[in-house]
């Protein structure tokens, strides 16, 4: 029903197009100027029938099941039913009007079916006559504008313009639509567990958090000790760091060796090889690290005597490292090719050799924006979550022996959040709260390194 | 004097070699992994796309299906073909005993009683016949006839056992057990046994988010990048719109999967699990990358054009959207689709928005439930299976397929429809 109305109005918007460039042309037939090109009338006159139409048919979509549910339940209003109860009401009402329902048939439930059912047809007739009449009403308007041929470009461009930012908006709600899914479920989760707890506590055992009764009180003392968040953060960081031992070096001698160095040729086949590791899903990456350098480590070590755990951390930053070289080539190279070539040239003129100009003269003019490429790196790293999630292990250790297995925030993210959740348990909010200490950690540190390469740019330019 | 400076300066040239060798040695290590990596995911991979067969002697045996004479094809189809297929497979070795039988059972996949119903129902005059057919064998004898198997461990450390390698390998002699292309493995949904486990659900599942994210994703991104670059104003809060965007393009993908969580399931209710979903989520993702791709191919034009189209009279708007706009679509696609191949290699959000259920049907519209090829990666690497490594490789391989085709079209459509201006 709602499918074929959308058509329909859709339909009625083009129609109405053609209406309104032929209107165009009959009053240019009767050599009076027009005040626009005649497709403007035509889209004055669309946009006028479609527009209003759309509006009141979706706030009638978003409105409709939730002005007959209360009006179902008002029968209920006064018979002292908890929310819950009421929610359940309402289900069995819906699944019996739709005769999916299962269970044993109340004559209340039925009578509620029916009035469903009769609420439903009666707003659906309803809303077709309402948006029908809309459609009238405003094209009727659209079209008295265009019979006086008053002026139709400039509101149609300004109704574009609307558009326009409107979808530039998209970008903060994101944004806020972050902030919000995670500033409720941290806020309540900082209720039950002290802020101090969480940040200073060393033991992360989320599991001892089973989910709740609903009508037991909720008591604090029962999750002391378990969400101290601290060895997460050290795991998290620990294992960005040897992610960062491995790519800092190979990175950031590969850009320099593309940008100074390299002929024509290797350039223009290295780069985009180099760049292919970053076009591989993270997943893969941790399925390599998981079957052959976990594996692999453990062999090496178990040769030499050492204790590796199949599941290490080195494994996973390893391979995390690998990861983000191009990251860093890439960025570096940039910076690099950036530097004014007077710099260079001044540097050899005073009988410095190549690696010498580089160390001494285009390292520092471009460290800003070398820093500014490794801090985004970073960032990467600690918002990675497959490789750790198979890679490493699950259980939070507090230790910083790479062979050992440590776990980070993505890892207990997902490892929390698998599966069903029940919102409103502390388990499932204390996700949530390191999903935001993840998303400021890695906010601040892409605002630095924005702000570092962009103040660098600007420099040269 | 002399020899010292001569000295000096060989020193000077042997550390400007050594830091040459570094740089070389970096691009060479980077570039070493990048083959491994490949080399270990081919080299693993490949056999998954062979499948072995039995070809087991059946006897068409009307009584033991239950069927009278002459039997109509619907008869043919409610027949009882398990008594048939338990025979066909005891009858491999006339002297096993009941444990032995049941052992047979299980050398082919749980599929044996269809594949056998398939080949009665395609020839329905084999009633009363005996015809060789061909069952899926089991994803150990699979990984045995492949050499995937460690034959030399102890029997009770292994799945598979001495009696059905001794029957399995005197069907090898017969000649009775083959290997072909392993289409099942395109056509057949999910499924915990790993001989009958395929992509075609997940393979769906992405197809749909990508589509969903692709249809938000663009039209919107397009638009933001239309006002951002050609008609805000600068001021504050353009300033603030481009910081969000370019926060957002750095911000950790599990982060939207929190969103969707968050707002898309707890909030708006919809659909857990879905394509429906993931696509939305995806979409939030690959928002900034279009926006920026977008508005760097908007800036590439140059603005004579612009210049040219407002001299002949054309409103800014006209301008925009008649001449920059076609003029910077080149660029904008294969932005677009450079996102998309990002999206489509995205994992963390789409389970944790529930992408991660079992699923063992073949989605046919975004709102039903479905997993995503890395999903099925991941899904099928966490299985302890060793006929799922195999698979996981050569899944690995199909979403690496598509990355490559997709990227190789946004090179040409760039390379081959940019206007390079001078």
């Amino acid at each position: 029903m709602n499918l074929i109305l959308f058509t329909f109005i859709v339909l009625l918007g083009f129609t109405s197009y053609y209406f309104g460039r032929r209107k165009a042309y009959t009053i240019q037939s009767t050599n009076k100027r027009l005040t626009a090109l005649p497709q403007f009338y035509g889209y004055y006159l669309a946009i006028w029938c479609a527009i209003p139409a759309f509006i009141i048919f979706s706030l009638w979509a978003i409105f409709e099941p939730t002005i007959v549910k209360l009006l179902i339940l008002s029968d209920y209003s006064n018979q002292g039913y908890l929310d819950d109860e009421l929610n359940l009401i309402y289900e069995k009402t819906k699944a019996l009007s739709r005769g999916q329902f299962t269970g044993e048939i109340t004559p209340f439930i039925e009578a509620s079916a029916e009035k469903y059912l009769s609420l439903r047809s009666i707003a659906q007739s309803s809303k077709v006559v309402i948006v029908l009449s809309i459609i009238i009403a405003s094209v009727a308007y659209a079209y008295k504008k265009i019979s006086s041929n008053s002026r139709t470009r400039e509101p149609v461009e300004k109704f574009l313009k609307v558009v326009l930012f409107t979808a530039s908006l998209a970008a903060i709600l994101t944004t806020v639509g972050i902030v919000f899914s995670l500033i409720f479920q941290t806020i309540d989760f900082f209720k039950v567990i002290p802020l101090f707890d969480f940040v200073f506590g060393t033991h992360w055992y989320p599991a001892k958090a089973f989910v709740r009764d609903s009508s037991e009180a909720l008591d604090p003392t029962m999750y002391s000790d378990t969400f101290g968040a601290v060895p997460i953060f050290a795991g998290t960081f620990f294992i960005a760091f040897i992610a960062m031992c491995v790519a800092i070096p190979i990175g950031l001698m590969s850009g320099i060796y593309l940008a100074e160095y390299a002929s024509v040729k290797v350039r223009q086949y290295a780069k985009p090889l180099i760049e292919i590791l970053a076009g591989i899903p993270t997943v893969v990456y941790g399925f390599f690290a998981a079957l052959t350098v976990g594996p692999f480590l453990k062999e090496i070590g178990n040769s030499m005597g050492l204790d590796v755990s199949a599941e290490s951390a080195l494994a996973a930053g390893g391979v995390m490292g690998i990861m983000i070289i191009p990251f860093i080539s890439s960025l570096s190279d940039d910076v690099i090719t950036s530097v004014p070539q007077s710099l260079r040239d001044g540097s050899y003129a005073m009988g410095a050799t190549k690696s010498e100009t580089i160390k001494k003269v285009i390292f520092p003019a471009a460290l800003p924006g070398i820093v500014g490429s490794i801090l985004l790196g970073v960032s990467r790293a600690i918002g990675e979550t497959m490789i750790v999630v198979m890679a490493s292990g699950l259980a939070a250790n507090l230790t910083l022996n790479p062979l050992e297995s440590t776990s980070t925030i993505t890892a207990q993210i997902v490892v929390i959040l698998i599966g069903d959740q029940a919102f409103g348990d502390p388990k499932t909010q204390a996700a949530f709260a390191l999903g935001m200490s993840l998303f400021l950690v890695t906010l601040c540190l892409n605002i630095v390194a924005l702000r570092v390469v962009k103040k660098y740019r600007e420099k040269y330019e | 004097m002399n020899k010292n400076k001569e000295q000096l300066l060989n020193k000077r040239y042997k550390a400007e070699k050594r830091f040459r060798l570094y740089g070389q040695s970096a691009i060479f290590m980077a570039l070493l992994f990048l083959t491994i990596f490949i080399f270990k995911i081919f080299s693993t991979g490949y056999s998954a796309f062979q499948k072995t067969w039995l070809i087991v002697p059946v006897t068409f045996d009307a009584e033991l299906m239950m069927l009278e004479q002459n039997p109509s094809k619907e008869d043919l189809k409610d027949a009882d073909y398990y008594d048939i297929a338990l025979k066909s497979m005891a009858d491999l070795d006339p002297n096993a005993n009941e444990d032995q039988e049941n052992e047979l059972k299980r050398m082919v996949s749980y599929f044996f009683e269809r594949e056998i119903k398939r080949e009665l129902l395609n020839d329905p005059s084999l009633i009363g016949k005996t015809k060789d057919v061909y069952l899926t064998a089991s994803d150990d004898l699979d990984q045995v006839f492949k050499g995937n198997y460690p034959r030399d461990l102890p029997e009770d450390q292994r799945r598979v056992t001495d009696y059905q390698l001794k029957i399995f390998d005197q069907l090898v002699e017969l000649g009775k057990v083959e290997s072909k292309f392993n289409l099942s493995f395109f056509t057949y949904p999910d499924s915990r046994e790993a001989e009958l486990a395929g992509i075609a659900s997940s393979f769906m599942g992405s197809i749909f988010s990508i589509l969903v994210c692709l249809m938000i994703a663009f039209p919107v991104a397009v638009l933001a990048a239309i006002y951002l670059e050609e008609f805000a104003p600068k001021n504050r809060f353009t300033d603030f719109i481009e910081v969000n965007i370019n926060n957002l393009a750095a911000v950790p993908s599990i982060v939207f999967g929190l969103l969707g969580l968050g707002i898309l399931l707890a909030v708006f209710q919809l659909p857990r699990s879905t394509p429906l979903v993931g696509g939305i989520t995806l979409s939030l993702m690959t928002l900034p990358t279009i926006i920026i791709a977008c508005r760097a191919s908007l800036k590439a034009v140059p603005p004579s054009i612009r210049e040219a189209a407002l001299a002949m009279g054309a409103s800014k708007m006209q301008t925009t959207m008649h001449h920059t706009v076609p003029l910077s679509m080149p660029g904008t696609l294969s932005g677009t689709i450079i996102g998309l191949a990002q999206a489509l290699g995205e994992t963390a959000p789409l389970i944790l928005i529930g992408m991660v259920a079992f699923v063992n049907t073949i989605p046919g519209s975004p709102l039903d439930p479905a997993a995503s090829l890395p999903v099925q990666i991941y899904i099928w690497a966490e299985s302890a299976e060793r006929g799922f490594v195999e698979k996981v490789s050569a899944c690995i391989m199909v979403l690496l397929g598509f990355l490559i085709i997709m990227n190789l079209f946004a090179q040409i459509i760039r390379h081959k429809f940019e206007k390079k201006w001078s």
